[in-house]
């Protein structure tokens, strides 16, 4: 009986991929079904009510947290890790550093997670609730991924860098600053507050999970496709507008707010600027996959394809939110959650899904069961159209509401089928990931599973 | 220089630059932001009951942020630059699954109503989807002196024993009484604003009142009530027992004479004792929200409905009274 073979030479790079994606899938699934208990909540008030920790309040930054720096920040770190090191020909910096930089987001995201459920929150700053202290632990695990995305890079073995480490490694330098911005308090009192406030909420998103998710897709997608990205020229163009324009467009979070008029209005012309990089970034990565359907069938191309799909649509929704005249009616309404849910889970979601299922395999040699990740896909796709179409629909049901001048409780009553449909959109979304959870244990740790190429280690029980 | 620092060092460059620009700048300037005439610090007591809603995450469904748009008149008055001077954290909010509550300390001053809705806000407002916080109450068997347990109606109250406020919801409804718009001098709302109608809408009704209006807009009168009176006096009329008067068959709301009713709106009432029960409510003044129209259509709603039939007042009855000396 073959006894199962430990590789000779340590593959700290396969190592690294596989341990952070299990992390981060472990988040994945807490914050998710935190996302459904919260969903019940409004059709449900008085279900797991009662209790100081279970509240709404409570629970809602959990969730939000959790899955932006649990979930994706921990699954992207370890894929920007593996794509930096296979695109330079060479190995990872550190481990050590790798599995510093690990324990550091973990220990944040648990800390995080228990001080939230005290009732320790940092002022209720969307994304930035977690206790101060607690952000430095993650400001610390972004600057050890930071240096070692850095030297893996600086000592690769090809002449170019490639465009995805652009990404990545320009994702995590920027969010280091972003960070530190959040946490200094000289500049946040009162207003001035909101204006850092209106920054964070989007440059936290816009250039910490766009970066490295598109990272990723330009990695992916010619592995997928087995060829190269249709143009490299437009990838480096679409990186830099990206980096001006990003910034600038926060606080459209806050139109009719008494922040300035004229930085309302800056931050307009520049939402509709950033459709330049995100229909260059969009277009780049669909002619690259253009013309080859047959490799879609079955693959984790479809992931990426949906990954592309939310980027293209989130963002471009996201311009059309920043019109004064739309956000009249959309604004404050759950038009916005169904916006957050495209970006967040059509598009970076499905992108580090996409990457999981693409790369990890050729990281640890075992292939997920198709069928398996066919039902998580599926599940997952119906799960968020059926929550952003409930979400926009009610969205505007009650922005219309408001306009019209009901009674506010009129909105709340007119939400309650939109609030249910989410529910059942989110619960299928959950049971997703848990399909998901079992396709990463199969691609990693499972023994005696379907190799893909050269079977390097076999168990025969 | 390597490529990756022109890289990766540029882009941060840039970056930085912009973060300084449209983050750090924005922020020093704005904080230093003078508070507007009237805005005052918080309270010990009440900055502990922010404190409270800060950590129960009140500001993810409920705003502070009243904008220049006719549907949020409703709230108060456009929310200026000055109003926030006191505000850190800031609790605009980004959602409202629930009412702004920029003016909530005018638009809802009875403390009675705020522990009650606190306790379990469908013992006041049935299709609310507001957590309970029961949790910042304690049930007693009973209250010990000079505390004053929380009326809860029947299906919501404990089994056994009587409900009393802890500090932190104490300390939470004073924070909510606390949040009274600042009057700014010279500033007077829109012709249109309280209800948020249309202005074509709102040019009819003026017409009307020019001729005497014998006729009330009922859609609007059922609307304005649920929107400003049902919380406390329900949509059946009936009000809490022992909490808030009940408006069915009472005998301020069947006079011929609607005097009374048009005061009590826009005055307001506390500690008055109806039919032998002495309610411990306090009702807000509608004075400063409401329009003669509107008060003459919220009468007249109340007027026509739950068996009540009495003669309806005009807005001018309403302009008469408004007129008069504050007593």
């Amino acid at each position: 009986m073959p006894s199962r073979t430990i590789p000779t030479g340590a593959d700290v790079t396969r190592d690294v991929f596989s341990v952070y994606t299990v992390c981060a899938t472990i988040w994945l699934v807490f914050a998710t079904l935190i996302g459904v208990l919260l969903s019940l909540k409004f059709a449900y008030p008085d279900f797991a009510s009662h209790t100081s920790w279970l509240t709404f309040g409570r629970l809602r930054p959990i969730h939000t947290n959790d899955t932006f720096y649990g979930w994706a920040s921990i699954g992207l770190v370890g894929l920007a890790y593996y794509i930096a090191a296979r695109s330079s020909r060479t190995e990872l910096y550190s481990g050590p550093l790798a599995w510093l930089g690990l324990a550091l987001f973990n220990v944040a995201a648990i800390a995080g997670t228990i001080t939230l459920g005290m009732g320790i929150n940092d002022g209720t700053l969307e994304y930035r609730e977690w206790w101060w202290p607690i952000r430095l632990v993650f400001l610390a695990a972004l600057i050890v991924s930071a240096w070692n995305l850095l030297a893996t890079v600086a000592r690769r073995d090809t002449e170019d860098i490639y465009l995805s480490n652009w990404y990545t490694i320009g994702g995590v330098l920027w969010t280091c600053i972003i960070a530190i911005v959040a946490i200094l308090p000289w500049y946040q009192h009162g207003l001035g507050q909101v204006a850092v406030s209106g920054y964070y909420m989007h440059n936290a998103v816009g250039l910490w999970f766009t970066p490295l998710a598109l990272g990723v897709l330009y990695y992916a997608i010619p592995k997928l496709f087995s060829r190269p990205i249709y143009s490299y020229a437009l990838g480096v163009f679409a990186f830099w507008t990206n980096l001006v324009f990003y910034p600038i467009i926060g606080s459209h979070h806050f139109l009719f707010s008494p922040l300035p008029w004229w930085l309302q209005t800056t931050a307009i012309v520049f939402s509709v600027a950033m459709l330049v990089p995100v229909w260059g970034g969009s277009a780049n990565f669909l002619l690259t996959m253009r013309g080859q359907p047959e490799r879609l069938s079955r693959s984790p191309a479809m992931f990426v394809l949906v990954g592309v799909l939310g980027y293209l649509f989130g963002s471009t929704q996201g311009t059309f939110e920043a019109f004064r005249s739309l956000q009249e009616i959309w604004h404050l309404t759950n038009y916005t959650v169904g916006h957050s849910h495209l970006t967040m889970y059509g598009f970076i979601s499905f992108v580090i899904w996409g990457g999981v299922y693409g790369l990890l395999p050729r990281a640890t040699k075992k292939a997920p069961d198709s069928l398996l990740m066919g039902i998580h896909f599926w599940m997952a796709t119906v799960g968020i159209v059926i929550y952003v179409g409930a979400l926009s629909i009610g969205g505007t049901v009650q922005g219309l509401d408001w306009i019209h001048g009901l009674p506010f409780i009129q909105s709340v009553t007119d939400m309650a089928p939109f609030w249910l449909w989410r529910a059942v959109g989110g619960s299928l979304m959950f049971l997703s990931h848990l399909v998901f959870a079992w396709n990463v244990w199969d691609m990693t740790y499972a023994r005696g599973h379907v190799h893909l190429e050269a079977p390097r280690a076999v168990e025969a029980a | 220089m390597s490529k990756l620092t022109l890289i990766a060092g540029g882009s941060t460059l840039v970056y930085a630059v912009l973060a300084v620009l449209m983050g750090v700048l924005p922020g020093m300037v704005l904080s230093r932001t003078k508070p507007g005439p009237g805005v005052v610090p918080l309270t010990p007591l009440q900055r502990e009951g922010r404190d409270v809603f800060v950590a129960n995450g009140c500001s993810y469904c409920h705003t502070q942020q009243v904008r220049p748009l006719a549907e949020d008149a409703v709230f108060g008055r456009p929310s200026s630059a000055g109003d926030y001077a006191y505000e850190t954290p800031e609790l605009l909010g980004s959602e409202r699954n629930g009412p702004d509550l920029t003016n909530i300390g005018v638009r809802q001053p009875s403390e009675v109503w705020q522990y009650m809705h606190l306790y379990n806000p469908r013992s006041v407002v049935p299709q609310s989807i507001m957590p309970d916080f029961s949790f910042l109450f304690e049930v007693v068997a009973k209250a010990p002196a000079g505390v004053t347990p929380v009326a809860i109606p029947k299906p919501y109250a404990p089994e056994h024993g009587v409900v009393i406020p802890t500090r932190k919801a104490q300390a939470l409804v004073a924070y909510l009484l606390s949040r009274k718009q600042a009057t700014i001098p010279g500033y007077s709302p829109p012709a249109t604003a309280p209800s948020g109608t249309a202005a074509a809408a709102a040019a009819a009704t003026s017409s009307a009142t020019a001729a005497g209006k014998a006729t009330f807009d009922a859609a609007a009168g059922a609307r304005l009530f649920a929107a400003n009176c049902q919380s406390c006096h329900q949509a059946s009329g009936e009000g809490i027992p022992g909490v808030f008067p009940p408006l069915k068959g009472d005998p301020v709301e069947t006079a011929a004479d609607p005097t009374e009713q048009i005061s009590i709106i826009l005055h307001g009432l506390e500690g008055k004792t109806i039919g032998g029960v002495a309610y411990p409510g306090q009702m807000p003044a509608f004075a400063a929200q409401l329009g003669d129209d509107e008060i003459a259509d919220i009468i007249a709603h109340e007027r026509t409905s739950w068996g009540n039939k009495a003669p309806l007042a005009t807005a001018a009855q309403v302009a008469a009274e408004r007129a008069k000396p504050a007593h």
